[in-house]
């Protein structure tokens, strides 16, 4: 075959075409154009339309996943500044009742402190005046029964208290006098 | 029939590679996609731009594809003979590439294209007594004869290379006395070189046609020449 086409081409001119030469070379084109044009070019073009789109699907994807992922930290976050804001709340809560508390314990002691050193207070006075009214008596008793030894005789209790009362405002009064 | 049998392989190799095309590519569909693609945007993106370049695509690549798998079964064992090596196949794809950038600028501009193309703007009149049969003859006549004959030729003189050092090998070994078995080792060598350098020669022709297609379709939709 291959020698025939030679010395035919180069037998006759070779830059004349014969008419099965243009005739098939048509057929050859058209049908290549037909199969580009009508059947792998728009398949292809499809296909990178299609893998653009995936692309771009997953690009958009991994977006949504960040944004997602972006979100659930800042909630994270806020949770814990939130549940951080409660517990120095608690804490403050428990140190202003702990101070509440100490006060008024504090205010109780001074009250049981003071009513106990009033109590005692007066019922010191009240021993001490009645201690001193024992003993005025009886130093006035012991007096009359020592003058009455001196003096011999009894004195009337009219003139004897009188005369007690006497000695003792004097007492009282040197004793102020001091 | 060589012909027909560079369009059998043509076609089964883009529709069966064609058939399942998967979002992720297997082997085999990447080669196809690579091919196309390197017309897509090699030539028909990057000379016409994205818009038009779309709407000359199928062209363009029934140009690279047709001249690269005619051309290749020059080299190939058996068939050994480009079926661009012989005219018809180069004029009828000329005659394509003719017709689309016509096409293309008489659509773009009715009625000034030819005016563009013959009269060029911004010369003296008088000067287009000598310019307008140049560019006639440059652009509608002599245009489609290069391409048809840089193809042809290329692929003529491969293949008269190819016999010639074959048919010297032939020779030398079996026919010539032992002195001269030497040669055919050496045109044994060249023909090995050739064949390879006639595998490049076929896709720089497939490529040369396809570009030069895409530049006179692009000059042709071009405002002013």
């Amino acid at each position: 075959m291959t020698r025939n086409v030679v010395i035919e081409a180069a037998g006759e001119n070779i830059l004349i075409p014969a008419p099965y030469d243009i005739i098939w070379s048509a057929v050859v084109f058209f049908v290549a154009l037909l199969l580009f044009w009508k059947l792998v070019l728009p398949k292809l073009q499809k296909l990178l339309d299609e893998r653009a789109a995936a692309i771009e699907g997953g690009i958009k994807k991994a977006e949504e996943a960040q944004a997602e992922a972006a979100a659930a930290l800042e909630k994270y976050n806020a949770e814990l500044a939130k549940a951080r804001e409660e517990a120095a709340g608690i804490r403050e809560t428990a140190r202003a009742n702990a101070a509440k508390l100490e006060a008024e314990l504090k205010e109780q002691a001074n009250e049981e402190a003071s009513r106990i050193i009033a109590n005692a207070q007066s019922r010191i006075e009240s021993e001490r005046s009645s201690a001193a009214a024992e003993l005025r008596r009886e130093v006035g008793t012991l007096a009359l029964d020592l003058s009455e030894k001196v003096v011999g005789e009894s004195l009337t209790d009219d003139k004897a208290s009188a005369i007690v009362d006497r000695f003792l405002a004097d007492l009282e009064a040197q004793e102020a006098g001091r | 029939m060589l012909r027909l049998i560079s369009l059998a392989v043509l076609v089964l190799v883009f529709w069966l590679g064609t058939r399942r095309l998967r979002l992720i590519p297997t082997r085999g569909q990447s080669v196809v996609e690579l091919g196309l693609g390197f017309v897509r945007n090699n030539i028909a993106y990057e000379m016409l731009g994205e818009k038009d370049g779309k709407r000359f695509l199928p062209l363009l690549t029934t140009i690279f594809f047709v001249v690269l798998f005619c051309n290749i079964t020059g080299v190939v064992p058996l068939l050994n003979l480009g079926s661009t090596s012989v005219i018809g196949l180069p004029l009828v794809l000329a005659i394509a590439a003719y017709v689309a950038f016509i096409y293309a600028g008489l659509k773009k501009h009715p009625g000034a294209f030819l005016k563009n193309s013959l009269f060029p703007s911004g010369v003296p009149w008088p000067l287009y007594i000598l310019l307008t049969p140049i560019e006639f003859i440059s652009t509608f006549v002599i245009r489609p004869i290069t391409l048809t004959l840089r193809l042809m030729m290329n692929m003529f003189v491969g293949h008269m290379m190819l016999v010639l050092l074959f048919s010297a090998t032939h020779f030398f070994l079996l026919g010539a006395p032992w002195a001269m078995k030497a040669i055919g080792v050496g045109t044994l060598g060249a023909a090995f070189a050739f064949t390879l350098f006639e595998v490049m020669v076929s896709v720089l022709q497939a490529y040369i046609f396809a570009v030069l297609t895409a530049v006179y379709i692009q000059l042709a939709l071009a405002e002013e020449h």
